[in-house]
């Protein structure tokens, strides 16, 4: 192993360390990511004022825009993890590829089930082939396609490995769905939260919307540590670490 | 106009503000439940090869011509 990784990185890695350390993650980040999401939502819903020109319609941005943000966010740690597990050829490091993908499709499918909802009122239609909507819709199949190449393996390990290369190929959309905005002038509007900018939302708006981002960031973190324990259970199924836990769990 | 009222119809978008956030609400809840669930399998399915394994080795460890015992 390379020397440069530091000791206590090893250590994390291996399969029962890191079980007990996101067992002991996993409450803390729901918690936080539950009290978040309660006071962003209030704010959102109930301080914030209605928008000048959408009423109230445009409360639909508290969940559509940091879905998305997530959608992109997990995308690319499901990357980066995919490229650590190809070359180090980690186990961790595939468990948390794969266990991402499903929490990334998840929000991809809010994001675009929101957007559609929010559409219908705003644009007249549920959908259409936007450079935005379509670059998102890409996501979902390229999240879908992961999972599916994953399965498809008999060996779950080597599903693993040919998934991640899927993934690593598939980041290529996330600048495209972040820059379709600029790229191409279509329906979808510009982002307008800016962030190394100047923000073009009234503050009353944007802290709720800040406040549910770090709420999905922390829904993130749980989600995965319970994804990676239980997938860590069945990979791991042999060893002795984890027969103690199946025996432990028998007794009531 | 009750005040909750007011707060349900979302100024007439109610049709479309609600059932966002209750899609993204069911589609997290649902995702924080999976988890659970495969572990049980998981674990359940983990005992059973252990027992099996377990009577297949006490079975093997028996002489073969040994009667069985009344």
């Amino acid at each position: 192993m390379s020397t440069w990784i530091p000791l206590w990185m090893h250590k994390l890695a291996s399969p029962p360390t890191f079980y007990r350390v996101a067992g002991a993650i996993r409450p803390w980040a729901l918690a936080l990511a539950l009290l978040l999401g309660a006071i962003g939502l209030y704010g959102g819903l109930v301080l914030a004022p209605p928008d000048y020109q959408q009423g109230d319609a445009y409360r639909i941005i508290f969940i559509h825009v940091p879905s998305a943000w997530m959608s992109m966010f997990i995308y690319a740690v499901m990357g980066v993890a995919g490229f650590v597990a190809l070359i180090w050829r980690l186990k961790l490091a595939e468990v948390v590829a794969m266990q991402s993908a499903p929490i990334g499709a998840a929000f991809t499918a809010i994001t675009l089930a929101s957007g559609s909802l929010w559409g219908k009122p705003m644009w007249g239609t549920w959908w259409t082939w936007d450079a935005r909507l379509t670059s998102e819709l890409v996501l979902l199949f390229l999240y879908l396609g992961v999972i599916g190449l994953y399965h498809a393996f008999e060996d779950r390990r080597q599903g693993a490995r040919a998934a991640s290369f899927l993934a690593i190929i598939g980041v290529i959309n996330v600048p495209i769905v972040h820059f379709s905005v600029v790229w191409w002038n279509t329906l979808h509007q510009g982002s307008t939260v800016n962030v190394f900018g100047h923000s073009k939302m009234a503050w009353d708006m944007l802290w709720p919307l800040l406040v549910v981002t770090l709420a999905t960031k922390f829904y993130y973190a749980a989600s995965l540590c319970a994804r990676a324990r239980t997938d860590l259970l069945d990979l791991e199924g042999g060893k002795d670490w984890v027969r103690k836990i199946a025996d432990a769990e028998a007794r009531p | 106009m009750s005040s909750l009222h007011e707060f349900l119809s979302m100024g007439g978008y109610g049709a479309y503000v609600w059932p966002a956030y209750a899609l993204f609400f069911a589609i997290l809840i649902a995702d924080s439940l999976a988890p659970g669930l495969r572990r049980r399998r998981i674990l359940r399915e983990l005992r059973a090869r252990l027992a099996r394994h377990a009577a297949r080795t006490v079975r093997a460890a028996e002489p073969p011509s040994s009667p069985s015992s009344p």
